[in-house]
């Protein structure tokens, strides 16, 4: 709906943050009318949280201005922009897991009864009249790392409206949610703005934006290039916008011509670091030249499933056999061994030794082989001609192999991990998020890459907690929901609001 | 979670607390014995581990109060040793000995700052922040310390009026010098203070989650600051201790490891303050009873072998402890704003 | 977003060393400026102090030689604690790794009869390196099966090393007489001094050139450095991280141990309690200084080990308490290891890859 002639609460007028060597936001223009959704799009390091970081007083400009209300403000901290009415959800919830839903809310505005003694009551009732008030249901005494994700970024939006914040940031909020549960968090924020409050969100994901937005800003580079009005727009159009050229949004595959079983799993049962159960009886398998893709919000067991597979964690029961083979306990070495890939979820904790050389990372997992090493000793030059080699037919920037991989941005430091994974002989290729927080131009890349592997008669299982990168991936989905696989899809029927229900836990 | 988890986790909190309830019979058992049979012994052995507790009291409280709010703080014995030679030194050159309690918390609290700029400000590895303060308070107080400065007394025990009278639980608890007393009072103060607070409050958030903390507005740099001063204060308390009530002078090296004693005190109290006072009495316990054992002639043990003892618990406490204590997640990171 | 790289290749040899060497060196010149200042506040001459302290350890041939003597055990001590580094770990045990590598060798050294010089010395070398080793995997087998973070059970450990070589010394290996020390070694296990200059040195040279090579040319070394860089990422990579671990604190504990022996075979000739207190320490100090470079190491030592020579000439000639050495040697630490305020001062841009970190597995 166009609000544009409602009053402006919210406006950044030539708003730039500079880094060393970095220009993060270069003269920013924005207006945001009173009760109006504005979404803020941009693809990841387009500089969207550095400007909200800005608006929020955790940044100061570097220079331009930021009006609040028709008053110009300078805010040097998060307090100055909570006293001005700005609350903002981040993307990373900004909540202290092992103290409760009252606590957390009050947290920096305590009730106090004499003396800072804290006043318990007080908050507890305080968070019960505004989660009735908004329509946010909470219980103020529960802890928060027991509440399931929606629920906590539900408490999140209560501590900014507890702060009387009658504009709220919303940072990728639905980056952990089900789509239903997104639908549920977009009744809330029309909610909201019936009740005046405004609200910009930032997202990268095009569908949500159309869906609720009432006015769109595209972010690139670090410069905003342009407004639209979700009316006159299409996915295609903002994403043309957001990247500057030409996107295919579909990734280009031909059928699948699937063979063998690679991958078996039977029944497999295995906890997590906390002693819960995390996966729960899941049987799958995946077949040569196939993507089988794994859909889910995240939290469902697919982290504990993945390092199950690679042989990461200790499995608690069942079976699982590559190739023919009984790998249930064997060594994250012995199944490399046996032509598995793994791009890991967390490229930078168990992917890549951030102050290795570039080098030295392409052999992670076979620094222990000929030619690299013979016996004890370690054969540093051919280690270097495999990195130049890998780094020329990857594209890795800089191209330079004594780089360290600490250095490399997001996409480059993924395509090392691809390029050290796909460079010898795959049966099987286990792939965790394997685009998240990188630019465009690497995920059109790995897309490619992943589709090249499958064609070459890999089997290939892909995890992840974009939807659409799994629908546009796969050649059959599996939807992971509380520790099981509740269904695999052929992708002909893996329509989103069939997926969709499925990650809920419906029965679709 | 699934029941059957649930199940487990539960039992094996029941399991622990079966364990020690027995293992408190059992100590509870055995005083009564040892009252009955020997009165005398009994309440010397049970006042001396109240003394000997005392200065792990002390450092655990100053190591949790840092770590609560995700400082790691390995330099407790440094602080220690450096405030009980200030205090020593104030004892001599004013006589007073308040003043020199006065002087052991100063110095106490400066050390404190300084791990906390090397913490905080210069974000150095926290472990290394503490040996520097350990290598530096030996170093500074072996080169300044001249033999034969004599002092002007030490602190005296004061016993409380007819609470004192009790047979066994009057001498043992109401007729001790200040700084004890001062002990058991900071145990309640620092319990009180870190969970029913405001303070208490912001300081554990910002242990767990200091980003939680920043974007609400609290300055998270400061509270830990704060913390770190403040536990450095307890530890220079605890160095007065050595030096004006337990001993009277100083040596060269005289904390002898109690610092990291604390450290170990500290995790198996869980990291609050009535814990560490209950590991802290455990532990002055098997010292005061070995060596009341070795007196007697209960025991043929080379002297050596009681000096260690204190040293193999805590490698047992750590060894079964640590891994079971949920740490404040934030600690050891220096906090950098995103 | 990223930040600039410069596409360099890697840089000269010269370079690289200059870089590497220009923090240390200014912590070393910061922390004689501050030494000289407490000097003065004490009423000292510090220009008198430090030229005592020169001569003391360069100014003839018995003194370069107590020089190299004394640089000897700091060399292995600073070879553990980085070694220890490398691996993610923090050996402040080699005090207690050391004092069992000294009575191990004396044990072997006067406990045996009748052999020649060729077997007993390495024996009696080799037996007290290995018991270093074990002491020291103790905290290793520790920190991998129960979680005990290594800093507080090795100092635990040096302190209940210290009280059970005590008690070896004044008992069951007890030498005759009142002391409390065991017997001399026999001739044939003793380490030569050739003039005034020790060959256990070289020994110490070999070690840290054996070190270097272990770390940066084997796979064990690249083993090890992953683990003590990720070692999440070194459970990926397929390495045992456990056993890695265990292997470490052995290889430190090793080291350490031979230093002791070294001690007890070419300067001491038996086992005396009270020696070499705060090896530990020093072995940190050194470490940092030497940038937890194995070869780095060797002027690092040197340079600790001059000053340790040359103290009683300065407690001589300039009456200053050679305690003195021991508050410099902190300064050094400080200095050393707050790289970026040192960097502040000296303008030296900030290397990558060198951040020393321990906390990550406190907890």
């Amino acid at each position: 709906m166009d609000k544009t002639n409602r009053p402006i609460v919210l406006e950044a007028k030539g708003l730039t943050k500079r880094f060393p060597g970095v220009l993060a936001n270069d003269n920013i223009n924005l207006k945001l009318h009173q009760g109006e959704i504005l979404a803020l799009l941009g693809e990841n390091g387009a500089g969207k949280s550095t400007l909200m970081n800005m608006l929020y007083g955790l940044y100061t400009p570097t220079e331009g201005e930021i009006w609040i209300k028709g008053e110009k403000v300078e805010l040097s901290n998060p307090g100055e922009a909570i006293d001005r009415g700005v609350g903002m959800v981040h993307q990373h919830f900004q909540l202290v897991p092992p103290m409760t839903v009252a606590e957390n809310v009050m947290l920096g505005s305590e009730i106090t009864s004499g003396g800072g003694r804290l006043n318990m009551r007080q908050a507890i009732r305080n968070v019960r009249e505004l989660s009735e008030q908004y329509g946010l249901a909470v219980d103020p005494t529960a802890v928060i790392e027991d509440l399931p994700v929606g629920t906590q970024q539900r408490v999140e939006i209560i501590k900014a409206l507890y702060r009387h914040a009658d504009i709220l940031i919303l940072d990728e909020p639905t980056a952990v949610l089900t789509p239903q549960e997104a639908n549920e968090l977009f009744r809330i924020m029309r909610d909201l703005t019936a009740q005046n409050v405004s609200i910009i969100f930032i997202t990268h994901k095009l569908k949500e934006v159309l869906a609720v937005a009432d006015r769109i800003g595209v972010l690139r580079s670090g410069q905003m290039v342009g407004t639209a009005m979700p009316e006159d727009s299409t996915e295609t159009s903002l994403a043309e916008m957001m990247v500057g050229r030409n996107v295919i949004l579909r990734v280009e595959k031909s059928a699948s011509k699937p063979g063998q079983p690679v991958l078996q799993i039977q029944n497999l049962h295995v906890h997590d670091d906390r002693g819960h159960a995390a996966v729960e009886g899941v049987d799958l398998e995946v077949f040569a030249g196939e993507i089988l893709g794994i859909a889910g919000v995240e939290g469902n067991g697919q982290r504990e499933l993945v390092e199950a597979l690679t042989g990461l964690r200790h499995i608690d029961a069942g079976k699982i056999r590559i190739d023919g083979q009984d790998t249930t306990h064997f060594s994250p070495r012995q199944i490399t061994e046996l032509g598995v890939a793994h791009i890991p979820e967390d490229r930078e904790k168990h992917g890549l030794v951030m102050p290795y050389t570039l080098s030295d990372n392409m052999v992670l997992n076979r620094y222990f082989k000929a030619p690299y090493a013979k016996g004890l000793i370690m054969h540093h030059d051919k280690i270097d001609e495999n990195g130049k080699v890998l780094v020329k037919e990857y594209d890795v920037r800089p191209p330079n192999v004594h780089a360290l991989a600490q250095n490399l941005s997001g996409g480059n430091k993924q395509k090392v991990i691809v390029a050290r994974e796909f460079s010898s002989p795959t049966k099987l290729l286990v792939a965790a998020q394997p685009t998240r927080g990188i630019d465009v131009g690497s995920i059109e890349f790995i897309h490619k890459e992943i589709v090249a592997q499958r064609d070459h008669g890999v089997a290939v299982l892909v995890v992840s907690a974009e939807l659409d990168e799994v629908l546009g991936l796969a050649d059959r989905v599996a939807v992971m929901f509380d520790g099981r696989v509740v269904k695999i899809l052929p992708i002909a029927e893996a329509t989103r609001e069939r997926v969709g229900l499925l990650m809920a836990g419906s029965d679709a | 979670m699934t029941t059957a988890a649930m199940a487990k986790t539960k039992s094996r909190g029941d399991y622990v607390r079966i364990v020690g309830l027995i293992f408190g019979g059992i100590v509870l058992l055995g005083i009564i014995y040892g009252y009955i049979t020997n009165p005398v012994t009994t309440t010397a052995v049970l006042a001396s581990t109240l003394r000997q507790s005392t200065p792990l009291v002390l450092g655990a409280l100053c190591g949790l109060i840092g770590e609560r709010s995700g400082i790691i703080n390995i330099g407790i014995e440094g602080q220690m040793l450096m405030a009980a030679f200030i205090a020593f030194l104030a004892n001599v050159y004013t006589g007073n000995l308040f003043v020199a309690v006065l002087a052991g918390l100063a110095t106490g609290a400066v050390l404190g700052g300084f791990l906390a700029f090397m913490s905080v400000t210069l974000k150095m590895d926290q472990i290394i922040g503490g040996t520097v303060i350990n290598i530096l308070a030996l170093g500074l107080t072996s080169f300044f310390y001249q033999t034969g400065l004599t002092t002007q007394g030490k602190l005296q025990a004061i016993a409380l009026g007819p609470l004192a009278e009790i047979p066994l639980i009057g001498p043992v608890f109401f007729d001790n010098p200040p700084i004890t007393y001062a002990t058991l009072i900071l145990v309640m103060v620092v319990h009180y203070v870190l969970f029913y607070t405001r303070w208490g409050l912001r300081t554990r958030a910002v242990g767990e989650h200091p980003s939680a903390a920043d974007t609400v507005g609290i300055n998270v740099y400061k509270m830990r600051y704060i913390n770190v001063i403040i536990g450095g204060s307890i530890a220079g308390l605890a160095g007065a201790y050595l030096t004006l009530e337990a001993v009277g002078s100083f040596e060269r090296a005289m904390t002898n490891g109690r610092g990291f004693v604390a450290l170990a005190v500290m995790i198996f109290g869980k990291y609050t303050p009535f814990g560490a006072w209950g590991a802290a009495l455990l532990f002055g316990f098997a010292v005061a009873l070995q060596t009341q054992l070795q007196f007697s002639g209960r025991l043929e043990i080379p002297h050596q072998f009681i000096g260690m003892l204190p040293y193999v618990l805590t490698i047992v406490v750590l060894a079964g402890f640590v891994g079971r204590t949920r740490v404040p997640a934030a600690v050891g990171k220096p906090y950098e704003k995103e | 977003m990223t930040t600039q790289t410069d596409s360099k290749a890697k840089p000269s040899r010269l370079m690289a060393i200059w870089r590497a060497a220009s923090i240390p060196l200014a912590a070393v010149i910061l922390a004689l400026l501050v030494g000289a200042v407490i000097l003065l506040i004490s009423g000292a001459n510090p220009i008198a102090a430090y030229s005592a302290l020169a001569k003391g350890a360069f100014g003839s041939t018995a003194a370069f030689g107590r020089t190299l003597e004394k640089a000897t055990p700091l060399i292995l001590g600073g070879l553990a604690v980085a070694f220890a580094f490398k691996g993610g770990l923090f050996n402040i045990g080699g005090q207690g790794q050391l004092l069992f590598g000294a009575i191990v060798a004396a044990g072997v050294g006067f406990g045996i009869d009748g052999l020649p010089f060729i077997i007993h010395m390495p024996l009696a070398l080799l037996m007290g390196s290995l018991a270093g080793a074990l002491y020291g995997a103790i905290p290793g087998a520790l920190k991998t099966y129960t979680g005990a973070h290594e800093v507080i059970t090795t100092i635990m450990l040096n302190f209940i090393a210290i009280n059970f070589t005590d008690w070896l010394a004044d008992g069951p290996w007890k030498d005759e007489g009142i002391v409390a020390r065991t017997p001399a070694i026999a001739e044939a296990a003793a380490i030569p001094t050739w003039g005034n200059i020790p060959a256990g040195f070289f020994l110490a040279i070999l070690a840290a050139v054996a070190t270097w090579y272990l770390l940066y040319r084997t796979t064990t070394g690249y083993e090890i450095r992953t683990v003590g860089l990720n070692s999440n990422a070194a459970k990926y990579a397929g390495i045992k991280v456990s056993y890695t671990v265990i292997l470490t604190m052995a290889i430190s504990g090793f080291l350490a141990g031979m230093g002791g022996a070294i001690e007890t075979l070419g300067v001491v000739g038996r086992y005396q309690p009270g020696f070499n207190a705060g090896l530990g320490f020093d072995g940190i100090t050194i470490a940092l200084l030497a940038r937890t470079n194995p070869l780095g190491v060797i002027p690092a030592a040197l340079l600790v080990g001059a000053m340790q020579a040359g103290s009683s000439q300065m407690q001589f000639d300039a009456h200053v308490p050679f305690q003195i050495i021991d508050v410099i040697q902190a300064l050094i630490l400080f200095f050393v290891s707050a790289d970026m305020i040192v960097r502040w001062i000296v303008r030296v841009q900030p290397e990558e890859g060198e951040q020393v970190t321990l906390s990550t597995s406190w907890g």
